[in-house]
């Protein structure tokens, strides 16, 4: 196991990353969309100047979001590939299917279901142009933090695991992961720039949309990555199931 | 979980670790690599830009909003 090993999971991980962007490329446009245009209507009718079209709509709605879907999940599963080979076997006795997973989930808490909670995804026209910059620090920052505090919390639970055990353990890392984030979200300014009139639904719409996107991009990753790199990493037990875990007498399985 | 009872010389169902040695460099330079590709789909053209123009921002403007990255 050495560098070659790394490589090709990381390799694999981009793959899923790609594979995992058609999936949620579809899910974007099959129902993202419809909401954007709707916040897109409202735009245009409240908007007083309106610089020329550089990109049309249509582009826009398809090669447009399958660039930025492509290059966001693939960039994600390949970070994801590399952590996962630093977290296999040191977060506790889990197999690359397992570990993949956790990667996965905590992928999905840390870089987006936390940072979501502070500064919500938002269609077009319901944020100021003027605030961009503060925004986008912020939400950067909303991430970094909340990365690093679930890092944090994994190394405070293997520390306990040995006095506490791993259930102790686990549970006292997760509340301080809570803890922890929570303070975040409480001292960190707000952003409310929602304009007057702007339908509500369209905003529910467009963030249900948008968890959607990222609940499918990391549970289809920890799953399709799951499978590839246990391939990669056990070979064997992959291909054909364990002879000891076949009772001698035991008859043959119905297929 | 279950602890391992087994004597503590080498564990034969020890989890499989990858050495921190074989993974930092492919972490220092995709990480950055991946990095790059995050920031041209979720703030080029926004708070600054590598290019000139709003050509970058126009082309993945949908996915940015749906994607969770503040924008206008």
């Amino acid at each position: 196991m050495n560098s070659a090993t790394v490589r090709t999971l990381l390799v694999r991980g981009m793959l899923t990353g790609i594979a995992t962007g058609v999936l949620v490329f579809g899910f974007a446009y099959l129902v993202g969309e419809s909401p954007l245009r709707s916040a897109l209507v409202f735009e245009a009718a409240h908007e007083t100047e309106h610089g020329p079209e550089l990109v049309s709509r249509t582009l826009q709605e398809t090669a447009g979001l399958a660039t930025g879907v492509l290059f966001f999940t693939t960039a994600f599963a390949g970070i994801a590939a590399l952590a996962f080979c630093f977290a296999l076997g040191r977060i506790g006795r889990f197999g690359p299917r397992a570990t993949a997973g956790l990667v996965a989930l905590g992928g999905f808490v840390t870089v987006f279901l936390v940072p979501f909670l502070k500064y919500p995804a938002s269609p077009p026209a319901v944020s100021s142009p003027d605030t961009l910059n503060q925004r986008t620090a912020l939400y950067w920052l909303m991430i970094a933090l909340s990365v690093l505090i679930g890092i944090a919390a994994v190394v405070l639970g293997q520390r306990l695991a040995p006095r506490l055990g791993n259930w102790n353990a686990t549970i006292t890392a997760s509340v301080a992961f809570v803890v922890a984030v929570g303070l975040a979200l409480a001292f960190l300014p707000a952003v409310n720039e929602m304009p007057e009139g702007f339908p509500a639904n369209v905003v529910w719409d467009f963030r249900v949309a948008a968890a959607g996107m990222q609940l499918l991009l990391w549970a289809s990753f920890g799953l399709i990555f799951g499978h590839l790199a246990e391939r990669v990493l056990e070979p064997r037990t992959a291909n054909a199931p364990t002879q000891q875990a076949v009772p001698p007498q035991a008859a043959p399985a119905p297929h | 979980m279950a602890q391992s009872a087994a004597p503590p010389a080498v564990a034969p169902d020890a989890p499989l670790t990858l050495p921190v040695r074989a993974i930092l460099p492919w972490a220092a330079f995709f990480g950055i690599l991946m990095l790059i590709l995050l920031y041209f789909v979720g703030a080029e053209g926004g708070t600054a830009a590598v290019f000139s123009g709003e050509g970058v921002h126009e082309w993945v403007h949908d996915g940015r909003h749906l994607l969770g990255f503040p924008c206008h």
